[in-house]
């Protein structure tokens, strides 16, 4: 038994670390099977340095014919889930063919990578790094090992930050005013606002913002967009009347955001928009959805 | 939703209540292991109880109460950093994640409080903030209640900060601001309460609405107690924007209660000093409003105020409190075109009151007051409202009672006129309300003038008002009357030109009173003359030689007319005394031809009007008493006089009447003193005739076998004859007396009498003076038993 399963276990195990890997900043990333496990994190332009060993399994040896690591950053899309596109292929040959006896480390470095889109997990597609050892085998297939690794790009704060204001309304029935102070929102950013009411004729239960994530994907004809609604935050209860001004504080900080992408390698696109609901007693909803951006700030 | 039945509301309450209760236990679960995440996570889901609009505002508040003790935990648990690990700062954002807004706000509230209190932030900024955020629940009662949370939560904050940096008036200022804000805020949720749901319902909505009253009004309440407000702040800022609220809030319950509440919580003092401000502000409310109560319970509290120490009357002369409040009534009563009657009068009531007491001096300002009330009430001639009446009552009261002294109300113009709007039966009550007062205060009335007001303000009692036709219970009547009389004896003065001026003015009166009231007031007014006769002959030696209009004589002639209209009335007998204290009062004035024209008078109405066989004995023994004392008389008149009298006392009915009346007439020929006269023949004259009649008496007595009356009259005889005896009338002799007891002790003995108490005692009598000696004793000693 025991040489069944031996049989069924790679011949090595490949392990690959990252030569900052203590002092880099991890962060969670949710796998497949639901797992969420802690990964580093890097953002464009860095250097990504580290070491792959090799270990064969109870001194058997490994012949091979040859070593290499490649740097990919991979879309998936999940309507056709497996079927990865590399947007970024990088590739370091680590050793010539040979074997592998004992323990073997190979330190490999890519340096000032070019890696422009962000790790991103969506509801039909997702974008990934990854780092990709392959031990390249005659027979028994190739030894490949993953190591993921996550990226996220800083932008400046926008030199040009307008806030939304608009009046919108129904003749007659409903006319309010609504202000947000920005149009672009770091993830932890707050929203400041107000909601002025200048006439009210029908009966409002509450009012409600909300945060929408829309996804597109694809392009033309096969566009398949899928809007998610990620922040539900109630703003009123109960019926104002004319003149009442509602204050909007919002903090992002609690909702899983992502900076605004857009045409994402002609893939994808995922855009945000605050939409403000209005329900009035008998569940009729009345509302106005406007984009706004979103950018990643620098922690300070 | 109209017709949600208790019952199903009590299921509701009692699911929200289970709803708290569980998710507490979690709360507490979190809070015992130091777990902030837990603790916000229940506490919004027991928050989230709150969110039901199921609930009446009275279940609501016992939810309500429910949840805020378990807020009192978690704030302890909030301040406590140690615990969570978490500064205050980040915890004001972390409960502002929560994605509902009821729960969401009750935590900003208790965080905002400990945050507050660390003062890690200025306390202004966090109260602007935390105000501001409830403008979020825009439900009535959600709002209410959520508001009413953060006005408790920050109280004690805000006294402190009120209070604790004396002399920083930016911190006091953020704090009012605060308050009002959300005073503001809470009452146009409160009024806001009223345009909810159907109109039919409108009724019980005004009940849950006042049930929610303390909420809003618990704002100014803290306000009051905030040490840093001051008297400027006060008229600066917080009066001006409370009372904007009011007044542009148009709701009449909120009108109502705020005014009501304003007038309550603040000091006296500052009322006083803004007092044109307040005043402002009542004729500006709804007209349906009941600003009256409120605008009375303010000056009730002024005057109480004013009352409580003399350094404040001052202040109140300096702010011209009176007469802002006059304008202010007067105003209100205009703007209010709907207010009953006895809305105005309770305001004038109130003023009324106010101004006894702040200005006790100022009788104009009664009278001013008094002429408003005559102005308003113009256009009713009476009033029917019982209510009104009450008030009105209420108001000429007031000055009575103040002044302790009814003159001073005779010298209001305005009282008088005032009190034509009662209706009959009142007037008649407030007259004896004033004659009540005068007698208590024993005041004396004492020019004419006064006089003539005084019963022009007792008309109700003096005669028969217009259109009174209702019957009088006679208890009643007897009761009015007899105060009159008694009020007459008060009007009295020194002078006799005066005095007499009264006389007339009363006669004038009572006279227009018509006769069933004469024999009630004539007396009083006749003895009240006498009383001035007598004066006037005290003083007769001041006055020898004067051109004096009041003379006795004039007096006399008064007085004969008033006696003539009481035997007109008629009332004889009342009228035959009123002659012969008359005819005494003018032997005491010498002057013999009036006297003997009251006699005239006297022997006139025996004759013509006293028919009745008792009353004529009554008459004839008064007629004996007085003329017997009469000494002005020469001996011609009296000897006219005297024999009328005996004729008359030999002519009554019953033997018995008559035997009395004739040796009664004895004494008219025998008086004592020194030109007293003394005819000892005519008194035997007289008891021997008596003595006859009573012998007429004893024969018909034993036809009719009643023995027992005659033998009194014997010995009632003997008496007389004892007493004459004593005085040394010769006629009288001892022989005559014995003669008389022998006479006596036979009828006794024919008629088997039983001995007589009278006798027995009669004949001690004489045993004693035989065994006393001296003059006496010898002159009783020749009689024999």
């Amino acid at each position: 038994m025991n040489f069944l399963i031996g049989a069924f276990k790679p011949a090595c195990n490949i392990s690959i670390t990252f030569s900052d890997g203590k002092s880099r900043k991890q962060v969670p990333m949710k796998k497949e099977n639901g797992k969420t496990i802690m990964v580093s994190l890097f953002q464009s332009k860095e250097s990504i340095a580290g070491k792959v060993s090799i270990e064969p399994l109870q001194g058997k040896k490994i012949e091979h014919l040859g070593v290499k690591v490649e740097l990919l950053g991979q879309i998936e899309m999940y309507f056709d889930r497996g079927n990865f596109y590399d947007f970024t292929s990088l590739v370091r040959e680590l050793d010539v063919p040979g074997d592998i006896y004992e323990r073997k480390t190979y330190p490999f470095e890519f340096s000032t990578v070019e890696m422009p889109y962000e790790t991103y997990n969506g509801a039909n597609l997702r974008l990934r790094y990854v780092l990709k050892v392959t031990v390249s085998r005659n027979y028994g297939g190739s030894i490949v090992e993953y190591q993921d690794f996550i990226v996220r790009n800083y932008s400046p704060p926008p030199s040009i930050n307008n806030s939304i204001k608009m009046e919108v309304g129904i003749e007659d029935c409903l006319h309010i005013e609504f202000e947000y102070n920005k149009s672009k929102y770091h993830l932890k950013d707050v929203i400041i606002g107000k909601i002025y009411f200048l006439l009210v004729r029908i009966k409002i239960k509450n009012m409600d913002l909300e945060i929408r994530r829309r996804e597109s994907t694809g392009s033309g004809a096969n566009t398949h967009v899928e809007t998610e609604t990620l922040a539900k935050f109630e703003l009123m209860d109960g019926a104002p009347v004319r003149g009442e001004s509602i204050p909007i504080r919002l903090f992002l900080s609690p909702y899983e955001l992502t900076p605004t992408y857009r045409n994402i390698n002609n893939k994808f696109s995922v855009k945000y928009y605050l939409n403000l609901v209005l329900v009035d007693e008998e569940d009729r909803r009345y509302f106005k959805q406007q984009e706004i951006a979103i950018y990643r700030q620098q922690d300070s | 939703m109209l017709l949600i039945g208790a019952e199903d509301e009590e299921k509701w309450l009692a699911e929200g209540i289970a709803g708290i209760q569980h998710n507490a236990f979690y709360l507490h679960r979190a809070l015992d292991s130091n777990n902030l995440r837990d603790a916000l996570k229940y506490s919004a889901q027991m928050l989230s109880e709150l969110r039901t609009s199921k609930l009446s505002p009275q279940k609501y508040y016992e939810l309500y109460m429910r949840a805020f003790d378990e807020l009192r935990i978690l704030e302890m648990f909030f301040k406590d950093e140690s615990k969570h690990g978490v500064s205050v700062v980040d915890l004001y954002e972390l409960v502002q994640h929560a994605g509902n807004i009821l729960p969401r706000l009750y935590l900003l509230c208790t965080v905002g409080s400990v945050y507050i209190k660390s003062k890690e932030a200025p306390a202004k900024e966090l109260l602007q903030d935390l105000v501001e955020m409830c403008h979020g629940v825009q439900h009535p009662i959600r709002g209410l209640f959520l508001r009413s949370y953060l006005a408790q939560i920050s109280r004690d904050k805000l006294l402190d900060i009120g209070s604790d940096y004396e002399g920083d008036a930016e911190t006091v200022m953020d704090a009012v601001e605060f308050i009002l804000e959300n005073f503001t805020e809470m009452n146009k949720l409160w009024v806001r309460m009223q345009l909810e749901g159907p109109g039919r319902v409108r009724e019980k909505r005004e009940k849950e609405r006042s049930a929610l009253q303390e909420l809003v009004g618990k704002n100014l309440h803290v306000l009051s107690q905030i040490e840093g407000v001051d008297l400027e702040i006060y008229k600066e800022t917080v009066l001006p924007r409370v009372l904007e609220q009011v007044v542009n809030c148009k709701d009449d319950l909120s009108q109502y209660y705020l005014m009501d509440c304003i007038i309550q919580v603040f000091p006296d003092e500052y009322h006083l000093q803004t007092l044109e401000m307040l005043l402002a502000a009542f004729p500006q409310v709804q007209p349906t409003v009941d600003i009256k109560t409120v605008l009375s319970r303010l000056m009730d509290r002024l005057s109480k105020y004013a009352a409580s120490s003399a350094d404040v009357l001052t202040e109140f002369l300096q702010v011209e409190a009176f007469t802002k409040l006059s304008n202010a009534i007067e105003k209100v009563i205009k703007m209010q075109v709907d207010m009953p009657a006895v809305g105005a009068i309770t305001l004038y009531v109130s003023l009324l009151t106010f101004t006894l007491r702040v200005h006790p001096d100022r009788l104009d300002y009664v009278d001013q007051v008094l002429g408003a009330c005559v102005k308003k009430l113009s256009s009713i001639p009476k009033l029917e409202d019982r209510w009104a009446t009450k008030q009105l009552v209420a108001l000429l009261s007031a000055p009575l009672e103040k002044y302790n002294d009814t003159v001073t109300a005779l010298t209001l113009s305005n009282y008088p006129r005032v009190m034509d709007h009662l209706d009959n039966g009142t007037n008649k009550v407030m007259a004896m309300v004033i004659i009540e007062s005068i007698m208590k205060n024993n005041t004396c009335i004492s020019t004419a003038d006064k006089v003539e007001v005084l019963f022009e303000l007792i008309k109700g009692l003096i005669k028969d008002l217009d259109g009174a036709t209702d019957e009088l219970d006679e208890e009643d009547f007897k009761d009015e009357q007899n105060s009159v009389a008694k009020l007459i004896h008060m009007l009295y003065n020194n002078e006799p030109e005066e005095m007499l001026k009264i006389i007339c003015i009363v006669w004038k009166h009572i006279m227009a009173g018509g006769p069933k009231r004469l024999p009630f007031t004539v007396p009083s007014l006749v003895f009240s003359a006498l009383r001035l006769v007598r004066q006037m002959q005290g003083q007769e030696g001041d006055i020898v030689g004067e051109e004096v209009p009041a003379t006795p004589k004039k007096i006399f002639q008064l007085l004969s007319q008033m006696i003539e209209a009481l035997s007109a009335v008629p009332s004889p007998e009342l009228a035959l005394r009123l002659y012969l204290q008359c005819a005494k009062a003018a032997n005491g004035c010498d002057l013999e031809y009036v006297a003997y024209e009251f006699f005239t008078q006297v022997f006139v109405l025996y004759e013509e009007e006293i028919a009745n066989s008792k009353a004529q004995v009554t008459a004839i023994h008064l007629i004996i008493g007085a003329l017997q004392r009469m000494n002005v008389f020469n001996v011609e008149n009296r000897d006219t006089l005297t024999h009328k009298t005996t004729g008359y006392s030999a002519r009554l009915l019953k033997k018995p009447d008559q035997c009395r009346a004739v040796y009664a007439c004895s004494h008219l020929f025998w008086v004592d003193g020194q030109d007293g006269i003394r005819d000892g023949e005519r008194v035997l004259l007289c008891l021997k005739r008596a003595l006859r009649i009573a012998n007429a008496a004893q024969q018909m007595a034993s036809i009719a076998r009643d023995s027992s009356g005659p033998l009194t009259l014997f010995v009632e005889i003997l008496n007389k004859y004892l007493y004459y005896f004593e005085k040394g009338n010769k006629q009288i002799t001892a022989a005559a007396i014995q003669h008389l007891i022998e006479l006596i002790n036979t009828e006794m003995q024919s008629d088997s009498a039983t001995s007589d108490a009278f006798l027995a005692s009669t004949l001690r009598y004489i045993q004693f003076q035989k065994q006393r000696g001296g003059v006496m004793g010898a002159k009783f000693e020749s009689i024999k038993l």
